[in-house]
């Protein structure tokens, strides 16, 4: 359990990214959440609600955009999705694949800015 | 008055300080020659006594050092202050993870060119320290025989983050039963290609081996100088 350790750090960041902007409202915080990063979703959200509280993000949504697990399968030369995370296997050829190419993201990608 | 969100891209990674002070320890470790290996796996797998074996055992052949995290008591650093090499305790308090500045922190004091080979053992937990580059050179997960066979099916993550696979406390295999196609079928299944590795630290039974792989591997990171 590190959501709330990770909450923390995203309103941290968050704050300096508004600062740096001239002190800019945050109407939204939107996240991209790998599958593999290691995060749970929802700990993560009720972790951040407790974490806004109080403070000026207190009415900023943080948006979760999951992202899929996805490979670099060298037999068809391309990135394709596996069949779960249970089974790293090419869904198209069923060749085995270890190259992660998503799904390891724990990223703030966007804020919408009130003007 | 209503306002108009404007949505501006800033693509920032959230745990982009662990990943700076990691890149930084990582240059550190390699310009200093010494080889760092990290160690995860759930609670009572056998890191500390394989970690035991492994210092004792390379002690007579290079100078290994370790880190060893939990969330209280100087216990392991204590137990393991037996092999006569350098050890120190990361105590985290009530974090479930090591992180990159931790070993920072902990690393003050010691010249790292006196040293060769550094384990780092991770908090007991096979979660949250998936996340967490600590700037290692190879992360081994442990897997023991009495923890049943479809562990790296509930806990593909960090088993995919891992870079060797070890089965521990195989001289308990026959008494519990141990399924070892049915493990390493599993262990490929979540990371096809690993290298996996079976021993007893208990026993001493496939300690060479892995040794001999670890070294191996450091000497391609670290061609003599």
């Amino acid at each position: 359990m590190h959501e709330l350790s990770i909450a923390l750090s995203i309103l941290d960041m968050v704050d300096e990214e508004a600062q740096r902007r001239g002190d800019v409202g945050i109407e939204a915080i939107h996240l991209k959440l790998g599958l593999l990063s290691g995060v749970v979703k929802e700990a993560l959200l009720s972790a951040y609600e407790l974490a806004s509280e109080q403070t000026r993000f207190a009415a900023c949504p943080l948006v979760i955009e999951d992202v899929p697990v996805s490979v670099y399968c060298s037999n068809c030369n391309a990135e394709r999705s596996i069949r779960s995370v249970q089974c790293f296997c090419c869904v198209e050829c069923g060749m085995p694949a270890s190259e992660v190419v998503h799904g390891l993201e724990l990223q703030i990608w966007a804020l919408e800015l009130a003007e | 008055m209503t306002t108009t969100p404007r949505i501006v891209e800033v693509r920032q990674n959230v745990l982009k300080h662990n990943d700076e002070v990691a890149h930084a320890l990582r240059s550190r470790f390699q310009e200093a020659g010494v080889f760092v290996v990290s160690l995860v796996s759930s609670p009572g797998s056998g890191k500390t006594t394989f970690l035991e074996r492994a210092l004792t055992m390379l002690r007579q052949q290079c100078r290994p050092a370790a880190l060893v995290g939990d969330l209280a008591t100087d216990n392991d650093a204590q137990r393991l202050a037996r092999s006569q090499t350098p050890v120190k305790q990361i105590t985290t308090g009530s974090l479930c993870h090591l992180e990159a500045a931790m070993v920072d922190r902990t690393l003050e004091g010691w010249d790292l060119k006196e040293l060769d080979i550094l384990l780092i053992e991770n908090v007991g937990n096979l979660v949250c320290p998936a996340s967490y580059d600590l700037g290692e050179d190879l992360r081994l997960v442990l897997l023991s025989v009495t923890e049943g066979e479809d562990k790296p099916l509930k806990y593909p993550t960090i088993f995919n983050s891992a870079d060797v696979a070890i089965i521990t406390k195989m001289d308990l295999a026959e008494v519990v039963e141990f399924d070892r196609a049915a493990a390493r079928a599993n262990i490929e299944a979540v990371r096809p290609g690993i290298q996996v590795f079976e021993l007893s630290a208990k026993t001493g039974q496939g300690m060479d081996e892995l040794l001999a792989y670890l070294q191996e591997k450091s000497a391609v990171r670290s061609p003599a100088s």
